[in-house]
């Protein structure tokens, strides 16, 4: 128990020290904000699990695209 | 939705784009985080407390680069499932093992060692902290090369086996895809570029100082430790950039001939020191290949083949073969790879139709012709050439700047050493413009690596058009526009903390 509070007054203490961490922190948590709650969810859907259920329709599908698609 | 020649090349600009954006924050991590660990490492032994401030100023730009840099890289991951989806379940377990070990060291690393880095000055032993910081450099170099390993497996796809059952590779042996050496090359010749390019990094930030007359037994410190950081790392580079060219001039000889720029194929062969293409050339034809060009003979044979009478192919040789030197031409490759898209599609016919012998037969057949699957999906033999130019003109700047920077920090570490640099103001802004020199040779190393290969997104058996998701390009493209104001908005953020940080200069610790 001792330990752990020791850890997380280590971090605490670290992150309450920053100075210009503070502002790279905001800048992190923008950034990650816009990739993966604006950019992943509305532009880069994973194709295969959306448009399938299973591995074995997804497996079929790419097969199908290897047997029967001729590159342009 | 049909592929098209628009939608595959808005999906490679696209990944073109966040792959070099992302590569302008790594290098500089791979390499400053070594040079603050020798830093320190001074500073424990000598217990000055300039080594000390010195080392605390360049973890401070160091932090900046890595929190603008983080996550630049997971967009890629976003782009396999989006835009490359037969590519991401085709190779998805190669893949997986090898960034799945990534991702935990990264997080494991960054959460213990970093935080230890940067908030236990005052908390754990000078030891502990030292150690950690070696920590932070040693685990980010290996973070590198796991990402490394995957991209060699791309170049040289071996250690795995295609199953016709469910259309992805599946790792038959681990340390043949860890040890393929494509994979070991290329993580020592781009882990030795980033030192360098930190290196450069630190000489010209330093430079600068010294151009404004401030902070100078700090610039001169710097210096001194980056340039000798740096002049080891060169020759480290060099050699491990040899080693690479030999390995593509085996794996990859369609890169090296467009590296080289050299069309028909020639014992004793020399390299190109300095040349202009001519853009009137075009393959089988009688057209001069440059407008001028300064030549080292046998040096290409040499390079390649490690023999200066050796025979290197030119791109004419690889389309239309040559018997002589046993190569065999592309058109003749690609029947080998139709046969095999015909023996999968009759695999899988018979297989559903229940026919075990036939389906049993067309399995031997694919397995006889698959080496040569992705030849299979081009239209004609010239889609097996890559972009001639660009590869050509990014493989000498790149080679160019990294001989120019051999020679800087020679001078560089001269004139520090005889306590002259600060009176030599034309070094001084030779190295402070040098800096962004150094990220055009990072980018262009990486332009050569994968413009260089196309059309393969796995060497020889998948073209990047098979490898695309059919997809309405109209919406990579609107990708291609967010990510670049994205970007450009981050970058000017990242210049701007970094050049308000240096301004403030190291006595702010």
């Amino acid at each position: 128990m001792y330990g752990l509070k020791q850890i997380y007054n280590f971090y605490y203490e670290g992150f309450k020290r920053m100075k210009i961490g503070k502002k790279l922190w905001l800048l992190i948590i923008v950034k990650v904000f816009i990739l993966f709650v604006i950019i992943k969810w509305i532009f880069f859907p994973d194709i295969l699990k959306t448009k399938f259920d299973t591995d074995a329709q997804r497996s079929a599908f790419v097969l199908e695209q290897l047997m029967h698609h001729k590159e342009k | 939705m049909e592929h098209t020649d628009l939608l595959i090349d808005w999906s490679r600009a696209q990944f073109a784009l966040t792959a070099l954006y992302h590569w302008l924050f790594v290098p500089l991590t791979l390499g400053l985080t070594f040079i603050i660990a020798i830093m320190e490492t001074i500073y424990v032994k000598t217990e000055d407390i300039w080594w000390k401030q010195t080392t605390q100023f360049w973890m401070t730009i160091l932090a900046i680069n890595f929190a603008i840099g983080l996550a630049t890289g997971i967009i890629m991951e976003f782009e396999f499932g989006t835009n490359w989806s037969n590519y991401s379940w085709i190779v998805g377990d190669i893949f997986g093992a090898p960034l799945a070990i990534e991702g935990l060291m990264a997080f494991f690393m960054e959460s213990t060692f970093f935080a230890m880095m940067f908030f236990g000055w005052e908390k754990v032993s000078k030891k502990m902290h030292l150690l950690s910081t070696w920590f932070v450099a040693i685990g980010s170099n290996l973070s590198a090369l796991w990402i490394l390993v995957a991209n060699g497996w791309m170049q040289h796809p071996i250690g795995m086996t295609f199953n016709p059952n469910t259309a992805r590779n599946e790792m038959h042996n681990f340390s043949e895809v860890f040890f393929n050496p494509m994979a070991v090359n290329k993580f020592l010749h781009t882990i030795s570029s980033g030192y360098v390019l930190a290196s450069v990094f630190v000489i010209g930030v330093s430079a600068w100082y010294l151009i404004k007359r401030r902070d100078i037994m700090f610039a001169k410190r710097s210096i001194i430790v980056a340039a000798s950081f740096g002049l080891i790392s060169s020759f480290y580079m060099l050699i491990s950039g040899d080693e690479s060219a030999f390995e593509v001039a085996q794996k990859q000889p369609m890169k090296l001939a467009a590296m080289e720029g050299l069309y028909k194929g020639e014992e004793r062969a020399g390299i190109i020191a300095i040349g202009i293409l001519n853009k009137e050339k075009k393959i089988g034809d009688k057209n001069k290949t440059f407008l001028f060009s300064f030549e080292i003979p046998n040096a290409l044979s040499f390079l390649g083949y490690h023999s200066l009478n050796a025979f290197v192919p030119g791109i004419e040789d690889l389309i239309y073969g040559n018997k002589e030197h046993n190569l065999i031409s592309v058109s003749q490759k690609m029947k080998e790879g139709q046969i095999a898209v015909n023996a999968l599609t009759l695999y899988k016919k018979f297989k559903k139709e229940g026919n075990v012998s036939k389906a049993k037969e067309a399995l031997r057949t694919f397995r006889a012709h698959e080496h040569y699957l992705g030849y299979g999906y081009l239209k004609t033999p010239k889609d097996a050439v890559p972009n001639v130019a660009l590869t050509f003109y990014s493989f000498h700047t790149m080679v160019g700047l990294g001989t120019w920077f051999l020679i800087l920090f020679i001078l560089v570490l001269y004139f520090a050493m005889i306590n002259e640099i600060e009176n030599k103001r034309w070094i001084l802004y030779l190295a402070l413009w040098s800096i962004p020199l150094a990220y055009v040779a990072q980018e262009c190393g990486w332009i050569v690596a994968e413009v260089g290969r196309q059309p393969w997104a796995i060497q020889d058996l998948l073209p990047v058009g098979m490898a695309a998701s059919n997809i309405a390009s109209n919406s990579v493209m609107v990708t291609f526009w967010l990510f670049t104001i994205l970007f450009t908005g981050l970058l000017i953020a990242e210049v701007k903390i970094m050049l308000t940080q240096i301004k403030i200069g190291p006595e702010a610790h």
